[in-house]
């Protein structure tokens, strides 16, 4: 599993690479790096997108088109975006990428059995509008098969011209050959329960607690808030479970044997049984913990628990952003004489 | 700053407060200057269930008085308190009620800042001497104590005192040595106080710290941060632990049964030859001083010590042997404990934004550790030690004066005010003296008995926790830091008084974990030998010297205490879940009621 300048390894890159591999690659390979478990996938690097967007260009122009745009005429950013996207989804795929594409995909077989994947768009933009950005391409799960995952891939690059994602650049001015798209390809977990957490309160801001919910199923019932989650905050250092709210699980994500997942209603008798057990949630708080250390910054993480081995693995993490912004004046600051800190209890109210 | 939530609610004034009937001459008993008064309605009291959590006796009364004296001593004039002095306090239908008297004037305020500076700082800043000078004087005071010569009258004045011309009678020598005692008492306060509220005051500007920099850590949390490990009040439990692993090494765990008496046991101990003998020595170093600890918090005279009753300690005896036996270590590993301090404490540290974050709570960390010993260490000598040695010099007291007929038994000289106490001395001085029958007899049983029946049928009756108007804010450091009372806690006392959610009593989370049980409502320390294996101890206030019974019982609930308070430390060693400043949960919850306590959330449900 050689990585090429088409496809990269999570185990060949890192942040540095966002470049090619898009946040969200980057942010795979950084966790493997650091010895966090991730599915194992591999990245369709910027690269690939713009050798087939190059060609695309050649037929006709798509750059100077998005940004001849104006981002309030709604009814010519949807024309223009049904006819580019149908335009990417249609690309042919130059023969040694589509090769190498094959392979990588077949490599991703444990025991002769090739795993439904995960298609996740990893977008990239040069400013650093990264986090807002990435979440207005395409994901597709539980894809099966090679030709259906060369197929979502173009979808991938395709939803680069969406409505949304075309009138986002045009409001923001983003240049449009600072616009790139990779693509994660990513063998999926089948989640017993999944979920997401942050390294520190979002409601406090408390860098001391981690602040977990999870629910039954995949992930995505919990990212897309079909699902009130199980919540619990711990605290990063003690593991104390100071908040417990087990809710009404209604329903949860499933694979479909055919491809694509499907909502389905909860059994009874575990719509309100916690969906992980406390020794689950202290491994979870383990690797928050390495996670955090590991960027020096709070993380907002995806996490899931393989139905299978039990194992927890990560499929997302990125820094924490609406505390961070948020002005940091320090709490105290240290004085000449340190004796004067009491003044604080006894001086009275300021 | 009203706080519209409350604006319709209040607590009774003092005024509307009724003397149980029947019980009026009792109460007239306290002094003239503990009765409320009209112009007590336009203040704020509360009942320090904390310290009080019984109705007290005329004599216990003096705990009050001597140590009010000395806090306020401290606050208002000694260390000079920039925003409070000291606190009054009250008494009716035995209980004890306090205020605080907080100082507003801004420029007030900043003259006494400068003082407190020029004598809180000069203490912080000689911690260790000047507490090593404290260490002396309470060795003194308490070898002072134990020096006292037994109380005699005899029939003649003994020869030698008579040829050696000492020219001052026996009789005297009774005065002398109450004075002496009852002075004793009063100056131990002004010990107890010579560094508490800077201590707590170092200890509360940590905590402050923390609770900014990480809005969810928990108290006990911070508590664990500072809280030395080798107190002086974690020291007997831990020679009881030692005593039941040498019964076990000499061969004579055998004689350790379950409700055994203490007689039963110390003869079968002299019967088992040499070890018996040997492990009965081991018993006697142990017991001094680490023995002088009382059952409760020092504030009655019925709180015994283990020395006085051995019950308590041997009680626990069975369950540690048979943890020996079953390889149990009982130590406490300190120096793993002193390295996980660390580690939690450096842990939080990193999570700091800022190296000017660091460097504060570096400063402060420091000064809480400086003063903590003390915090932890002065109750062992103070309200245990030598506060057994006040109330046993009482009881001798009580014993000659009983021995007189004044009234039947030795232990009713506590239901007499210390004044009483001293004009029957005088009164039984008089007699020795003219040789005519003491008025004493005559006089003290009828009122013994009133006041015996008095504190019977006050401790039927509830009394609210608070009383007069609802301040706008509790700026009162003291108040704040020794009762933990803040304006949310009065909330919750006035929610509670209109019912609210009656399944579930919230208090601080003192010690993490959930347990389930029967709940043993405790209201007196006589109470706990009905403690059974896996109940949730329910009282009023928990407290250190019970640790032997935390072996025993599947988790705590108490109405006061904060998060640093001894008990909760306990159980956090015990690793049994506990809720503490709960207000009124034994009150709430009935004997025997099936509860839960999540002690990492701070709630008590009650299941049925």
């Amino acid at each position: 599993m050689v990585s090429t300048e088409y496809i990269r390894w999570f185990s060949d890159i890192g942040l540095a690479d966002r470049p090619q591999v898009g946040g969200k690659g980057g942010s795979l390979g950084e966790l493997q790096r650091a010895n966090i478990a991730v599915p194992p996938g591999f990245v369709v690097s910027t690269q690939a997108f713009s050798y087939c967007l190059d060609e695309l260009e050649r037929q006709s122009p798509i750059r100077t088109q998005v940004e001849a745009l104006d981002a309030d005429d709604l009814e010519a950013i949807t024309a223009c975006s049904q006819a580019l996207r149908a335009r990417v989804e249609e690309v042919a795929l130059p023969p040694q990428l589509l090769e190498e594409l094959l392979s990588a995909h077949a490599a991703l077989a444990t025991a002769g059995v090739t795993p439904a994947v995960a298609v996740r768009s990893s977008a990239t933009t040069e400013d650093a509008a990264d986090a807002s950005f990435a979440g207005l391409q395409d994901t597709y799960l539980w894809v099966r098969g090679a030709d259906e995952t060369v197929r979502m891939v173009r979808n991938c690059w395709a939803s680069l011209y969406s409505v949304e994602s075309m009138s986002y650049r045009r409001r923001r001015g983003i240049p449009e050959s600072q616009v790139a798209m990779a693509v994660v390809v990513q063998t999926m977990v089948d989640a017993r329960c999944a979920g997401v957490m942050f390294t520190r309160s979002p409601t406090s801001g408390d860098r001391s607690v981690i602040t977990i919910e999870g629910a039954w199923g995949l992930g995505s019932a919990v990212v897309g808030g079909e699902v009130t989650p199980d919540r619990w905050v711990i605290g990063k250092i003690t593991g104390e479970i100071s908040v417990r709210d087990i809710s009404d699980k209604a329903i949860r994500h499933v694979p479909l044997e055919a491809g694509g997942i499907v909502e389905e209603p909860v059994a009874e008798d575990l719509r309100r049984t916690q969906c992980m057990s406390d020794q689950d949630l202290q491994a979870l708080r383990a690797i928050a913990r390495r996670v955090e250390k590991h960027y020096g910054h709070a993380q907002d993480i995806e996490w899931a628990v393989d139905r299978y081995s039990g194992d927890i693995l990560l499929l997302q993490s990125r820094p924490e952003t609406v505390w961070s912004v948020k002005d940091q004046v320090p709490v105290a600051r240290p004085v000449e004489n340190p004796l004067a800190h009491v003044m604080s209890i006894f001086g009275g109210r300021k | 700053m009203v706080d519209k939530r409350t604006e319709a609610k209040a607590f009774p004034l003092p005024s509307s407060l009724k003397i149980v009937p029947g019980t009026e001459r009792a109460q007239a008993a306290y002094p003239y200057y503990t009765q409320f008064t009209a112009t007590d309605d336009q203040r704020f009291w509360f009942y320090n269930s904390m310290h009080f959590p019984e109705p007290m006796t005329a004599f216990d009364m003096v705990t009050a008085e001597a140590a009010y004296c000395a806090l306020g001593a401290s606050s208002t004039r000694v260390h000079c308190i920039p925003t409070t002095l000291g606190i009054d306090h009250r008494i009716i239908n035995g209980r004890v009620y306090i205020g605080g008297n907080a100082v507003t004037d801004p420029a007030e305020i900043e003259r006494r800042t400068n003082e407190f500076m020029q004598r809180a700082f000069y203490y912080y800043e000689n911690w260790e001497g000047l507490y090593a000078q404290w260490r002396e004087k309470m060795m003194t005071l308490i070898s002072d104590s134990r020096a006292m010569p037994p109380l005699a009258l005899p029939e003649f004045e003994p020869l030698e005192q008579v040829h050696a011309g000492r020219g001052v009678a026996s009789n005297h020598f009774l005065l002398d040595a109450y004075q002496k005692t009852l002075e004793g008492y009063f100056r131990m306060w002004h010990h107890h106080f010579e560094f508490l509220l800077l201590g707590y005051g170092a200890y509360m500007t940590f905590f402050a710290f923390c609770k900014k920099a990480f809005p969810e850590i928990s108290d006990q949390t911070v508590a664990r941060m500072v809280a030395g490990l080798e107190a002086e009040i974690f020291r007997p439990d831990e020679e009881l632990r030692k005593l039941a692993r040498r019964a076990v090494d000499l061969g004579v765990d055998g004689q350790f049964k379950e409700n055994m008496s203490v007689e039963a046991l110390l003869d079968s101990l002299k019967s088992a030859g040499e070890p018996g003998k040997q492990w009965l020595k081991d018993l006697e170093s142990a017991r001094d001083p680490w023995f002088n600890i009382n059952v409760g918090d020092g504030f009655y005279h019925h709180h015994r010590s283990w020395n006085d009753d051995l019950s308590m300690p041997f009680s626990a005896l069975p369950g540690y042997i048979q943890k020996v036996k079953a390889g149990e270590t009982l130590e406490r590993p300190v120096e793993q404990l002193q390295a996980e301090r660390w580690q939690l404490i450096n842990d939080y540290r990193d999570l700091l934004s800022s190296d000017d974050e660091r460097a504060a709570y570096d400063q402060m960390i420091a000064l809480a550790h400086r003063v903590f010993p003390y915090v932890e260490g002065h109750k062992f000598y103070c309200e245990h030690w030598y506060t057994n040695l006040f109330f046993n010099r009482i009881r001798e007291f009580g014993a000659l004066l009983a021995k007189h007929e004044f009234f039947a038994d030795a232990e009713d000289v506590f239901h007499l005010t210390h004044f009483e106490v001293e004009s029957a001395i005088i009164d039984l001085m008089n007699s020795w003296s003219t040789g005519s029958p003491p008025r004493g007899p005559a006089h003290w049983p009828a009122i013994v008995a009133e006041r015996k029946a008095a504190i019977k049928e006050w401790a039927k009756h509830e009394t609210p926790p608070a009383l007069g108007p609802v301040p706008d804010v509790i700026d009162d450091p003291a108040i704040v830091m020794l009762w933990g009372i803040t304006r949310e806690s009065l909330e919750t006392w006035l929610n509670a008084a209109e019912g609210g959610n009656s399944k579930e009593i919230k208090g601080f989370a003192a010690s993490n974990g959930i347990a389930e049980g029967p709940a043993r409502v405790v209201k007196s320390v006589q109470e706990i030998s009905r403690l059974q294996q896996g109940d949730i101890l329910v009282c009023q206030v928990t407290n250190p010297t019970w640790a032997p019974i935390f072996q025993k019982i599947g988790g705590a609930v108490s109405d006061i205490g904060g998060s640093m308070s001894h008990a909760a430390i306990v159980a956090r060693e015990y690793g049994l879940p506990a809720v503490v400043g709960t207000g009124n949960a034994t009150l709430r919850i009935k004997d025997g009621q099936r509860i839960r306590v999540d002690g990492g959330r701070g709630v008590v449900t009650i299941l049925e």
